[in-house]
């Protein structure tokens, strides 16, 4: 069972002020960026080089914007969100471990969909091409644009918001009908 | 230092992340469906609180305004911000959660993964045109005018600093977050919890 509102939403409050007390606030969504110009860069190694000046380049645009933490994966941003990662296994491991049926396929898109879970894997892919995309093109997700923005009085913050619950609330109302 | 910091504040954020829910797509599609909104009362609840405690610290000086970092406003927020509402309520993910849940052994969040790592190279191919048009041009406003930091303010000509509003807004989501009916639609009972709150 998940933690209660007011416990657990004092505690995720107190994580978003620990990280811009003591270094910056969260973000996540740019290291699927550093994330593929890692694997890019095994396909074709000369999309990331270093200029004359020492820094690191890109000839994809994109790319030249993160190319320094690119070539020197091991910096904060990054191993911020491997630690998410360590940490939320971690949790899972403790408190309570996930069903093998609900890993395979969340009750609740077994009681909307009839695809099984293969067609769940098909959704989940395409929404995280969706989630990718829009993210970057909003300059941060849901951590970075409406938690760290809101919290900051971010007008950003509050705009990428509008728009996501715009989509969101009427995409889940059609597409989730049944209660799981 | 800055790693070890990366790996106790990332450690942290990942395992509330889990505890809270927010790493469950039944979580976020009750949410978004709106049968069950805890997830939502959380969410508004830290907003606050973080609000609060970072403009206090402010404002006594005992938090460095420089470490603020308030993101530019412009087309591509409002238009990114649809499409990844799209894909949120499709796949019950977003990047951070979705990363977390797939550390968790969540199966269907390695494909969300995948298809993030295409959806953000897709953009790093077609962000000439995106930013060609306009449409990633803007300034980084703030709501209220925050002492020591040069952000322009929305609203500059208030009676109060921007610190102070940060202070009264954040008080205000954790007052909605409190009369927020867990249940928004129809006359059930919140969804997934079998009446009772979550409580731990």
């Amino acid at each position: 069972m998940v933690l209660n509102w007011k416990i657990g939403g004092p505690l995720l409050g107190l994580v978003f002020f620990l990280a811009v007390l003591l270094v910056k606030p969260i973000g996540v969504s740019t290291q699927f960026v550093v994330a593929d110009g890692i694997l890019w860069d095994r396909q074709v190694p000369d999309i990331i080089t270093q200029a004359a000046d020492g820094g690191w380049t890109s000839s994809n645009a994109y790319l030249a914007k993160y190319a320094d933490e690119i070539a020197n994966p091991v910096n904060y941003n990054f191993i911020f969100v491997a630690a998410m990662m360590g940490g939320a296994l971690l949790s899972s491991l403790v408190f309570g471990r996930i069903s093998l049926r609900e890993r395979m396929l969340p009750d609740l898109w077994r009681a909307n969909f009839s695809a099984g879970w293969i067609g769940r894997w098909v959704i989940a892919f395409f929404g995280g091409m969706l989630v990718l995309y829009g993210a970057r093109m909003a300059g941060g997700c849901t951590s970075g644009h409406m938690m760290s923005g809101m919290m900051q009085t971010a007008v950003s913050g509050y705009i990428f918001a509008f728009g996501a619950f715009l989509t969101a609330f009427p995409t889940a109302r059609v597409l989730l009908k049944k209660e799981g | 230092m800055e790693i070890v910091l990366a790996i106790v504040i990332g450690g942290l954020f990942g395992a509330v992340l889990e505890r809270i829910g927010a790493t469950d797509p039944n979580w976020i599609g009750r949410m978004l469906n709106l049968t069950n909104i805890h997830l939502m009362k959380t969410i508004l609840v830290a907003i606050g609180t973080a609000s609060i405690l970072m403009f206090g610290g402010q404002m006594l000086g005992l938090v460095e305004v420089g470490n603020m970092s308030v993101k530019a406003i412009h087309v591509g927020v409002l238009l990114g911000g649809a499409i990844l509402g799209i894909g949120w309520a499709v796949s019950g993910f977003c990047p951070g959660t979705g990363v977390c849940a797939a550390a968790t052994g969540r199966l269907d969040a390695w494909f969300f993964v995948a298809g993030g790592l295409v959806g953000a190279g897709a953009y790093a191919l077609t962000y000439p045109f995106w930013e060609q048009i306009g449409f990633l041009k803007g300034d980084k406003w703030t709501i209220g005018a925050i002492p020591g930091a040069d952000y322009p303010a929305a609203l500059p000509n208030l009676p109060f600093t921007g610190d102070m509003l940060g202070i009264g807004i954040g008080a205000a989501f954790i007052l909605i977050a409190i009369i927020l009916p867990r249940r928004l639609v129809g006359h059930k009972a919140p969804a997934g919890e079998r009446g009772a709150e979550p409580a731990e």
